[in-house]
């Protein structure tokens, strides 16, 4: 942890994004354009995003709906093509999988996988679970039909919990929590390395989600699994991450070891996620909340993009953008902080 | 504690279907007193925002209240025609529902809907209940009410929509609100925000309310007592406090293991096995019994009732054995 710099260039990151950013053009149709004469607008759902992922690790991202951590998951795997930056898995580029269609490509785009928020719409309702389960290994045809396939289905049901007859049903005889151990087994079929889950518990009961987290600590245990794992419950993240990363409005604020960024916050917006969390220890007690919402992401705020909600601004803030810089054992871009850490005297009088 | 506002007397409701008959709702009785905040909790099939539809009167046919009473300030209004229904509906009982943008009519104004809801309810000129309708907004934290009271709901963000909502609620001034799942499609931030709104209306007008939601943290910060649903039935139901950290039904007590926090650093979480039974599968006797790990032959025979349990009442045997016990212990 002594020098951080030293070791990123040194042990390779089993992912590595670097400076990945998203932009989606949201003009009006031309035609509208040319009459209303309205400039073309663009949104920047993701932006200048760098963070790396070592093998067998749980990275979190949070933040509120709209901060881009579902589009950070998409160009990860793929669904999405980043406007700037590269994406890197194991040491090779994700464009390969993307452009190509070669075996490397192909290896590629096995390594990845992902479980989506909803399992009442990622499963398809015509087919028997077992079909669905072996779909990526027919697509990546790694066991020819027949009964080897079906054995294979069978352990791989077997995972999630979940028995070589349930494979003959249809998703919808299925609960909640029982569909998304289905998206597990899926997931888990084209024996892959990296796990992304987009929010995979948000849909569920807190009893059949304690059903969900367990699973996936214990198969990231047995096959050493890397995740990243998208979600605004904190609580939830606390419990399986070991890394955090904290995003506002398509950029990190603060990313560090989950001890260090829950235990001791350091920018003003991690600060207030904790603090908004209803605690089952504060019954009885009233706070006071964190006025404002997350700000129009077509049109964000000059400087740093949490500054009219931050009860810690100053002077720069609306100026310039601070970066991520290392402070406190993680990184943290935010003036107050960093200006905290440099002299105490000048955070005291803020 | 002063006379309870809504008093629900041994509810059931049953939706009739081509194999038989369904119960969702099955025997559940408790009472709000003005000004308290009951929550109502449990996993989705439970039953919860079923018993909050069957107060205002919503509930869905084939659905329908089979038994039981339900009773407003001592009147009964479970068995009241349509038209008398409806005025007791906005006007004494106000509802919030979990999404706001379906609960608001995009083609009319903010303004608009409220005034029409004013006026509906309360004698008041249009101008009168314009002023109102701008008082209200106010009150729920809207900024520059006076204009934003001529815009759409599409206009407002999610949290502003379900602050909307609440005044819609409250534009009569009704003794009871009914809030089913308020928070549950915002941020936390913004949920933080209607939370304390919601609680501090409510203490301030003598309101009763019952708010159903799935979030253990919401009742906490929210409820003075708390009623744990499962499979149609209350299993537990008491002061918040004791219920979240003393829990006396084993299936409160997975249930709020179940729930990951800061404060523990355990690998694994308490996981109940199995699921809720589905309604035309629940099981004889005490419909947790196949999920409880300290299950015994009295469970699976007879359905235990609501009993008395330290500063709660849940429905578990184990609180009868330990009476018993009790008794025969102080006989010797």
């Amino acid at each position: 942890m002594t020098t951080p710099s030293v070791r990123r260039q040194t042990t390779d990151a089993f992912v590595q994004l670097k400076n990945v950013s998203k932009t989606f053009d949201v003009s009006a149709p031309w035609l509208n354009r040319v009459i209303e004469r309205k400039p073309q607008s663009f949104l920047h759902a993701v932006s200048d995003l760098s963070f790396d992922i070592q093998r067998g690790e749980t990275l979190a991202l949070v933040g509120e709906s709209g901060c881009g951590k579902s589009t950070v998951a998409k160009l990860i795997v793929g669904l999405y093509a980043s406007s700037t930056g590269s994406v890197t898995i194991d040491g090779q580029d994700m464009k390969i999988a993307l452009t190509s269609n070669n075996d490397a490509a192909r290896a590629l785009r096995r390594k990845v996988q992902m479980i989506f928020q909803d399992p009442y719409a990622s499963l398809n309702p015509r087919w028997r679970v077992a079909d669905i389960v072996a779909e990526p290994i027919r697509t990546h045809k790694l066991i020819a039909n027949g009964a080897a396939l079906d054995k294979r289905v069978a352990e791989l049901l077997g995972f999630v919990k979940l028995t070589a007859k349930d494979g003959e049903k249809y998703p919808h005889q299925f609960s909640g929590g029982q569909r998304q151990r289905i998206s597990i087994a899926r997931a888990l079929a084209s024996n892959p390395e990296f796990l992304i889950c987009d929010e995979p518990t948000s849909a569920l009961d807190v009893s059949v989600q304690a059903q969900v987290l367990n699973l996936m600590k214990d198969l990231q245990r047995e096959m050493g699994l890397t995740y990243l794992f998208i979600s605004h419950n904190l609580q939830v993240v606390h419990h399986i991450a070991d890394r955090v990363g904290v995003m506002y409005l398509g950029r990190l604020v603060e990313i560090g070891d989950k001890k260090e960024v829950f235990g001791d916050p350091q920018h003003p917006y991690t600060r207030m996620l904790l603090d908004a969390i209803p605690d089952l220890h504060m019954t009885g007690k009233a706070r006071t909340p964190v006025a404002g919402e997350v700000p129009n992401p077509l049109n964000p705020p000059a400087g740093c993009a949490f500054n009219p909600r931050c009860p810690r601004r100053f002077e720069p803030c609306d100026q310039s953008r601070p970066e991520l810089l290392r402070l406190k054992g993680r990184q943290v871009a935010c003036f107050a902080a960093s200006a905290a850490v440099s002299s105490p005297t000048l955070a005291t009088s803020a | 504690m002063s006379k309870p506002l809504l008093e629900v007397k041994n509810l059931r409701i049953e939706f009739p279907n081509r194999r038989g008959l369904l119960t969702a709702v099955d025997d559940v009785s408790f009472s709000i007193a003005p000004g308290e905040v009951l929550g109502v909790v449990g996993e989705s099939g439970a039953g919860k925002s079923l018993t909050g539809a069957a107060i205002i009167g919503l509930l869905e046919p084939p659905g329908r209240i089979a038994g039981g009473e339900i009773l407003l300030d001592g009147q009964r209004i479970d068995n009241l025609p349509y038209e008398a229904m409806r005025k007791i509906r906005g006007r004494q009982i106000g509802a919030i529902f979990q999404d706001p943008l379906t609960s608001l009519n995009p083609l009319y104004t903010v303004g608009r809907q409220l005034v029409e809801t004013i006026t509906t309810h309360l004698d008041l000129s249009a101008a009168a209940a314009k002023d109102r309708a701008v008082k209200l907004l106010e009150e729920v934290g809207i900024p520059a009410a006076r204009e934003r009271i001529n815009h759409y709901p599409h206009q407002f963000s999610g949290g502003m929509r379900q602050r909307v909502v609440i005044a819609l609620a409250l534009a009569a001034e009704p003794k009871v609100i009914i809030a089913d799942e308020p928070t549950t499609a915002l941020d936390v931030s913004i949920q933080a925000q209607i939370i304390t709104l919601l609680k501090g209306l409510c203490r301030d007008h003598g309101t009763a309310v019952m708010l159903v939601t799935h979030d253990m943290g919401v009742i906490a910060e929210t409820a003075d007592r708390v009623a744990v649903m499962y499979a149609g039935r209350i299993a537990e139901i008491g002061p918040v406090a004791d219920v979240i950290h003393k829990p006396q039904h084993p299936y409160t007590i997975g249930l709020m293991g179940s729930i990951p926090e800061f404060e523990s650093d355990r690998e694994r979480l308490i996981q109940i096995d199995g699921a809720m039974p589905r309604l035309d599968a629940i099981p004889k006797g005490c419909a947790f019994n196949p999920r409880c790990a300290q299950v015994f032959d009295m469970c699976k025979t007879s359905r235990p009732e609501l009993m008395l349990a330290a500063a709660s009442r849940a429905a578990c045997w184990l609180h009868e054995s330990r009476l018993v016990h009790n008794e025969s212990r102080l006989a010797q």
